[in-house]
């Protein structure tokens, strides 16, 4: 796919109704033939390590750690007939500092997933998620350092390791919008994923996008999880009001359609909750997270998640044992069975979908306005406001504008129940938002000096 | 109370009426430590009772503790004058490896709040540098977070680190962090757990009977 803008008004889907799971405009092959986002939603499973230290002494025990994983999810969908798996290694901070250790455990998944590929004809892929390590500095240097070069040293050997795609959560912009996010201050968080990160975005993809073409492997996409899931999960413990999140959330939605500007072709990443407004706007497939991921952390997003996916994920579980199997086999035998009922679904035909699609939607959006603003029409809806604007900043604003409106009309309509407190927030955002300039410049400068001193160099964003 | 300007300055998160209402104050002869202890306190424990009763959230926090802050800065050099000291001092920080620093910023600017002095040491802290911290600034807490499980161990590293030094029975140890639970703070020794910034304050208080 050519490197694409996503101005001028134009949707890849023509209608709300068009945003069902399994299907995307532009399905993804990858792995052994496995195809993404062409009808049929496929299991997407990550692990992760129980606490444990990272060092040369417990590097033989943590290698064992990541075969039995590994092995144990492939039995399980072998044991199950699963007829397609996605595997997610995202690894830890030090495996991308040092990149011959991500590289290294890549290449162990890889040989298993290999194995069950021969023996049992599973179409499958490995999707390999290095970190973005460079905030490991304080403030952070995004273009240069030895963090930035061992991130890049790990994507190149992606391929070499046997990974199908590549992903990244990537951080540009959060050493400002974490302190904005805690303040409930808008114009910081827009200042952040309107202006910091598009340009970092742009700078990091067109990165990744050029060593995955060099090396034959796929660009997939980002997340903007360290910035709305960070507001996710703090409104969750009730830190933040709940309308921020949803706020936040839309409003990561232009920088996160940066990485298909670029050239990456998806899927996105299992929690990137704003994924439906990708396969809305760029067409991509997505993965996505709900209930599944509650191993990992709690969220109001059970099932609405589940509307749109193309991939469905459990977001990241420890190797612990539970009274069945260890924990990756239970999420693995929970994935399989999820997409199954929704795989049935689909062969009814769209109108099938499209009622289960609205059964999942509708059992999450009344309850909580994170859900409300992942409703299709409502995705549709913000999605037509943001490509109607030239520039990310303006998208980023109108993506805030448009959520309010929609949050607005949920309320008034008896389709979203907010509390008193979270109705007075939502005035207070929107008199925040009401002073959003419609100068780009303006703000920037306003920014700039709103920040001058703060733990951030302008510079590493080209400011 | 509710009729006192400074008590209302600061349950309201108005720095600059916080400050005006202490020069006000101070300047026909009240007591430094009466305005801290019998308005200021008591406007932030106002603070944190609506933050646990779901009436505020976090940024209310914040703007309470700037304003609490702002008054502070008028009061400390007096207080000081006159012997008087803060609730404790905590020194806090995320530990080794670990760079997720929302949940730590939150806990200090609570602990500020809540009238303690706070020595911020960043994130990615290993166990020597919070015990060189210890040393040279004799707090009564350290208080450690960590968001990864495997950071985790950096706690207990950490309490290793200040048993070898002999210096942990000098100090207060409190952990947190998403991972984190009152069993693993058991496990490894801590003297306190709390899963959320307020009830760190109430901890740290309760660690020290303040």
């Amino acid at each position: 796919m050519n490197n694409r803008e996503f101005r001028g008004g134009c949707l890849s889907l023509g209608s709300a109704d068009e945003l069902l799971f399994g299907k995307a405009p532009h399905p993804v092959k990858c792995g052994n033939g496995l195809i993404i986002g062409a009808g049929r939603v496929i299991p997407e499973i990550n692990f992760t390590l129980p606490p444990v230290e990272i060092s040369p002494s417990t590097w033989p025990d943590i290698e064992q750690q990541y075969i039995e994983m590994m092995t144990g999810v492939c039995e399980r969908a072998v044991d199950l007939g699963a007829p397609e798996l996605l595997v997610e290694f995202e690894t830890l901070p030090p495996m991308t500092v040092d990149p011959a250790l991500g590289a290294s455990i890549t290449s162990l998944l890889a040989s298993i997933l290999h194995t069950v590929q021969d023996r049992h004809g599973i179409r499958s892929a490995l999707r390999l998620t290095p970190n973005d390590t460079r905030d490991h500095r304080r403030p952070p240097r995004m273009r240069s350092g030895s963090y930035w070069e061992n991130m890049l040293r790990l994507f190149s050997a992606a391929a070499g390791a046997g990974a199908d795609l590549l992903a990244i959560e990537s951080t540009g912009g959060k050493e400002i919008h974490d302190e904005a996010l805690m303040n409930a201050d808008l114009e910081g968080i827009v200042y952040a994923l309107g202006i910091l990160a598009p340009s970092d975005m742009h700078f990091l993809w067109r990165h990744i996008v050029q060593i995955c073409r060099e090396t034959g492997i796929i660009a997939s996409g980002d997340t903007a999880c360290g910035f709305a899931n960070t507001a996710m999960a703090l409104a969750s413990q009730k830190m933040i009001p709940r309308v921020l999140a949803a706020l936040v959330r839309a409003a990561s939605v232009p920088r996160g359609l940066i990485a298909f500007e670029e050239g990456a072709v998806g899927p996105s990443k299992d929690c990137a909750y704003e994924g439906p407004f990708f396969k809305t706007i760029a067409g991509v497939p997505i993965s996505m997270e709900g209930r599944s991921a509650a191993c990992a952390h709690l969220s109001p997003l059970g099932n609405i998640p589940m509307a749109a996916c193309d991939c469905w994920s459990n977001e990241s579980v420890q190797n612990v044992r539970l009274l069945s199997a260890q924990a990756p086999v239970v999420s693995m035998d929970n994935l399989i069975f999820d997409c199954r009922l929704l795989n049935r679904a689909s062969l009814d035909g769209a109108a099938a979908s499209l009622t289960l699609r609205n059964w999942l939607e509708d059992s999450d959006a009344l309850l909580d306005p994170q859900a409300y603003v992942l409703k299709a029409d409502v995705v549709f809806a913000i999605s037509t406001a943001i490509v109607q604007q030239p520039t990310t900043y303006l998208q980023t604003r109108a993506a805030v504008l448009a959520a309010i409106d929609a949050l607005r009309a949920g309320v008034h309509s008896g389709g979203l129940i907010l509390s008193a407190v979270e109705m007075h927030w939502l005035d207070r955002l929107e008199r925040q938002a009401s002073l959003l300039p419609e100068d780009e410049t303006q703000f920037t400068n306003q920014m700039l000096k709103k920040y001058e001193g703060s733990p951030y160099y302008p510079t590493e964003y080209g400011l | 109370m509710r009729d006192n300007p400074l008590y209302n300055a600061v349950l309201d998160g108005d720095a600059r009426g916080a400050k005006a209402a202490v020069e006000e104050a101070l300047a026909i002869g009240a007591d430094p430590q009466d305005l801290l202890s019998s308005y200021m306190i008591p406007a932030m424990d106002e603070v944190g009772k609506r933050f646990d009763d779901g009436e505020y959230f976090v940024p209310e926090l914040l703007i309470s503790a700037r304003a609490m802050k702002a008054g502070m800065e008028l009061l400390r050099p007096l207080l000081a004058e006159t012997g008087a000291k803060p609730v404790g001092t905590v020194v806090v920080g995320t530990v080794r490896g670990d760079l997720h620093d929302i949940g730590k910023n939150l806990v200090a600017s609570m602990l500020e709040g809540g009238g303690f002095k706070v020595i911020d040491l960043g994130v990615d802290v290993g166990p020597e540098k919070f015990t060189a911290a210890i040393t040279e600034h004799h707090p009564d807490i350290v208080a450690m977070s960590a968001l990864l499980t495997t950071t985790m161990p950096g706690m207990k590293a950490t309490i290793e680190e200040l048993t070898r030094a002999g210096i942990r029975n000098s100090v207060k140890v409190m952990i947190g962090g998403a991972p984190v639970t009152r069993r693993y703070a058991a496990e490894i020794g801590a003297d306190a757990f709390s899963e959320s910034a307020s009830g760190a304050v109430r901890e740290a208080k309760s660690l020290l009977n303040a």
